[in-house]
């Protein structure tokens, strides 16, 4: 691991920014907001902590830097145990969510704040600031106080501040839910570029899955202060745990069925009239209730679907029709009300359009089905 | 036509507050002024246009002796309740975590003010007396050999007294001031590095400035018109501008009193244009 001394203040720096929880715990009063969580995040990782309103991600992103108490276990930086240490001895720096500008200092001023807190002269405060400044495609507004920028602007400024100390890991918190969407998606590609040039640790938290898919190379999904499951934003999308992250991150439909044969080869599964082959899945007791998950886009509908599909097909009824744009959303509805979600692209759906109350045949290959634990 | 309904209604509607200021304010002030320029001798007061009252009052040593003293109360005033204000608020905003005991310290705060000024002031006679409760406690402590003499009926005590009757003035403001304050200011500081006292220098003393200047305008603008005080407290051995306006009155010296009132208000009305010219208070209104 690389240890290295600050040049301007001696201080131990480490040019290391994995992260460790261990048993990480929080407690406001009885409540427990955090419980016991487990979570190692790789140097130079884009990971984002996502979940509902009050899952525990930002208390987790705080506790990381700094301004929330660790109430049980320990937090390791670069293989430090920084449990006990403020923000500044940590390494890490945090973009706030309004993000917090001081409003009686111009631009250079907020950017350079760290530095001089640092001790750093003056005139090597503000060279490294218009540097700072540079980066984020902001020298021009150096002089203007941040309620004279727009909200975009604001947060370019605020990325600068938190990253002129060189902090190892950048916690950002919902830093984007704030602009608009075009903005958006602008302020996510700048992100995720600086993360690369940097190569530091960036956590951020959000609850966008939108987001988290785009940025992330690590998504944790944290629920009711316990992490339900961390993977890369594939894996998380494509290989849902439970129920619960299937909906969260959506683009699946969920079907339950009961075991009526499992052998090596898979499982079949017995859903009313229908049957649903899970092939590969091996596991499956008789009479045991399974559910698993297909794609949205990965659903067809035909009134003759194809052979290989046999066992994958429910007759539905086409219940709402959406044109997106680039997408066509289709929901049809099954003979006892369950209703399934279709993506089409705009040029599939010109191909074969439906109409509400139109009759087909859903169909997918079972190949395509993940079962959730 | 519509525009014109308009137009009377809004005047309609300023009619009220305009009266009021009209009745209240504008004409007893143009009465000053005016009789400023008036002659009188022992007994009457004439109607003239001499600048004799003016003249007199500002060519006077007394005068001036008597607005630096004022100067001085207010000035050791100001610094007195700035240090009380800014540090009772700042217990009340950033330690006080609950909103519920937030309303209860501010409330203990403003329990004195049950009572009126002169009650309060009058109370601290026997405690600050030469036989009084300190003085005794002192003694008996073996701290002192003797009453201490500067306790009561000296710049001491007016001051003492102005700071509790007006520490309040400053707390108010500072405390409003302080509560606009995003309390992730305060955490992005120390995200940064900052120090608690480097947070103060840095963040909370300059976003507390319109509070600050508020308060001030209000200590100083009273206790330069304060004629009460400096006669009970300095026991008649100080003077100050409004006690010498009062002697005027007294004298039935009427127009000198305007005079002197003139000057008084056009020095205060410098003093807060300086303090409103050091700090925008506007985003605080």
């Amino acid at each position: 691991m690389l240890t290295i001394l600050h040049a301007a203040t001696g201080e131990r720096m480490t040019g290391n920014g994995a992260i460790e929880l261990i048993a990480v715990s929080k407690f406001y009063g009885s409540t427990q907001a955090v419980k016991s969580i487990d979570l190692q995040i790789p140097a130079g990782a884009y990971c984002c902590l996502i979940g509902p309103s009050g899952c525990g991600k930002s208390t987790t992103l705080r506790m990381i830097a700094g301004h929330e108490v660790i109430s049980e276990g320990d937090l390791l930086i670069g293989d430090r145990n920084v449990t006990e240490l403020p923000p500044v001895k940590r390494g890490t720096a945090m973009m706030f969510q309004n993000y917090a500008l001081f409003p009686h200092m111009t631009c250079a001023e907020n950017v350079a704040f760290g530095l001089k807190m640092q001790g750093v002269s003056p005139s090597d405060r503000k060279d490294r600031a218009k540097e700072m400044l540079a980066r984020v495609h902001m020298e021009q507004f150096a002089d203007r106080k941040p309620d004279q920028l727009s909200g975009g602007q604001q947060q370019r400024i605020a990325l600068a501040r938190s990253l002129i100390t060189e902090p190892s890991v950048l916690l950002l918190d919902e830093p984007l839910s704030a602009l608009d969407p075009f903005l958006r998606a602008r302020m996510r590609d700048e992100l995720r570029r600086l993360q690369q040039e940097l190569s530091i640790t960036f956590v951020h938290v959000t609850h966008a899955q939108d987001e988290a898919l785009a940025l992330s190379d690590m998504v944790v999904v944290m629920e009711d202060g316990i992490i339900r499951q961390k993977g890369t934003p594939h894996e998380i999308f494509n290989q849902p745990k439970s129920r619960f992250i299937a909906n969260f991150m959506g683009g699946q439909n969920i079907f339950k069925g009961t075991v009526s044969e499992s052998g090596p080869a898979g499982t079949l599964l017995a859903r009313g009239p229908d049957s649903f082959f899970l092939p590969g899945f091996a596991e499956g007791k008789a009479g045991e209730d399974i559910e698993f998950t297909i794609r949205t886009d990965l659903i067809g509908l035909d009134e003759t679907p194809p052979e290989d599909t046999k066992n994958g097909q429910i007759p539905v009824e086409i219940t709402t029709v959406e044109y997106l744009g680039l997408w066509v959303r289709i929901v049809a509805t099954t003979a006892d009300g369950k209703e399934i979600t279709l993506m089409k692209t705009e040029s599939e759906f010109r191909q074969a359009p439906v109409r509400r109350l139109d009759k087909f045949i859903a169909y997918w290959k079972p190949e395509h089905a993940h079962v959730l634990a | 036509m519509a525009s014109d309904t308009s137009k009377r209604s809004s005047y309609f509607l300023i009619t009220p507050m305009a009266l009021i200021f009209a009745v209240f304010l504008v004409i007893p002030l143009l009465t000053i002024v005016v009789v400023s320029f008036w002659d009188y001798d022992e007994y009457r007061i004439l109607p003239d246009f001499i600048f004799e009252n003016y003249n007199y009052l500002l060519g006077s040593s007394v005068t001036w002796s008597i607005y630096l003293n004022t100067l001085k109360y207010a000035a050791l005033t100001w610094v007195f309740t700035l240090l009380i204000g800014f540090t009772v608020a700042y217990f009340l905003a950033f330690h006080v975590r609950s909103l519920t005991w937030q309303i209860v310290l501010f409330m203990v705060c403003t329990i004195p003010f049950w009572t009126s000024n002169i009650i309060r002031m009058i109370s601290w006679i026997p405690f600050l007396g030469r036989n009084g409760l300190l003085n005794s406690a002192l003694i008996n402590l073996g701290i002192v050999d003797q009453p201490l003499e500067f306790l009561l009926f000296s710049d001491f005590a007016v001051v003492l007294a102005d700071v509790h009757l007006y520490a309040l003035f400053m707390v108010v403001p500072i405390f409003n001031s302080m509560m606009r304050i995003d309390r992730s200011l305060i955490e992005a500081a120390r995200d940064a590095g900052a120090s608690g006292f480097e947070t103060l220098k840095s963040v909370i003393v300059p976003m507390s400035k319109p509070g600050i200047a508020i308060g001030s305008i209000f200590v100083i603008t009273v206790v330069m018109g304060d004629f009460i005080t400096v006669r009970l407290m300095s026991g008649g051995q100080s003077a100050s501008v409004g006690l010498q306006i009062s002697n005027e009155i007294g004298l039935l010296q009427y127009p000198a009193a305007a005079a002197s009132a003139v000057v008084l208000l056009i020095t205060v009305l410098l003093i807060v244009t300086a303090l409103l010219r050091l700090v925008d208070i506007r985003k605080e209104l």
